[in-house]
């Protein structure tokens, strides 16, 4: 070790080969707790268009949740149970809020031009969190286990072969579809969700466009 | 449950009754969100919320 580290007074030198005292120092110095977790907000966020995104954030909460109880029971019980019909109205009612909100927050976010002054990439993976959700949401309608999933499967064969995609995303195989649905992409749009709110939390709410100069870049 | 929704047709636009109510819903709480007053959204000395 180049430099001895105790807790308080531990300086990264660059000799320094402690990667994790250089680590906590490079999050200090571009996410401060008081970024990542402030007590006031800047007047102009006093709006209820700001909550639109906290309410995406609270129904993918309730996504989850309801999501994880049934992946665990499966389908026998959420199908012939009054409880798991509850839990699997629960995930249908929370993912349709999700998906409202979502949109709404996008409105909003497109309204203000919220892609200026730097935050072109919290905007960018903004849009990539849409797509993901749209591909979860699909994945999850085919795992449903009834003949709206057959239907849907059925009718959807034709338009995946027909863009080349059936090869490798076959929305007849239950099992892949299952699998996508509760673990590869779950997991992609959680993480995308939280590299958003750490991007949102390090630049701060973008301020409103200057009526006199307009948007600027 | 069993009959089919109703289905408003003007020129290429094809759109169910349940999609018509939720996309209308939406438009309302957005305008909505623009005009109702947000509490404590006062402007402070320093510019940031009272």
């Amino acid at each position: 070790m180049a430099t001895t580290s105790s807790a308080e007074g531990a300086v990264a030198t660059p000799e320094s080969k402690s990667w994790t005292l250089r680590l906590r120092q490079t999050i200090d110095r571009h996410l401060p707790m008081d970024h990542l977790l402030p007590d006031r907000q800047p007047y102009y966020v006093g709006s209820w268009v700001y909550v639109f995104g906290v309410v995406t954030i609270a129904a993918l909460v309730w996504v989850i949740v309801s999501g994880v109880v049934l992946s665990f029971m499966g389908p026998q019980w959420w199908h012939d149970s009054r409880v798991g019909r509850f839990f699997n109205s629960l995930h249908f009612w929370s993912v349709q809020l999700f998906f409202i909100f979502m949109v709404l927050h996008l409105w909003g976010q497109y309204f203000m031009a919220g892609w200026r002054h730097g935050r072109a990439a919290t905007w960018m993976i903004g849009v990539v969190i849409f797509a993901v959700s749209i591909l979860t949401a699909f994945t999850g309608y085919l795992s449903q286990q009834n003949f709206d999933s057959q239907f849907i499967a059925v009718n959807a064969k034709d338009a995946m072969n027909a863009a080349g995609a059936g090869a490798f995303f076959n929305v007849l195989n239950f099992g892949q579809m299952y699998g996508l649905h509760v673990m590869l992409l779950p997991i992609g749009v959680t993480i995308l969700v939280v590299a958003h709110i750490v991007m949102v939390r390090t630049r701060g709410v973008v301020k409103p466009i200057d009526p006199e100069g307009g948007a600027q870049p | 449950m069993d009959t089919p929704t109703t289905y408003f047709h003007w020129g290429f636009i094809l759109i169910s009754m349940p999609n018509l109510l939720v996309i209308g819903g939406m438009i309302a709480l957005f305008a909505i969100a623009l005009v109702a007053p947000f509490p404590h959204a006062e402007e402070g000395e320093d510019g940031h919320n009272k």
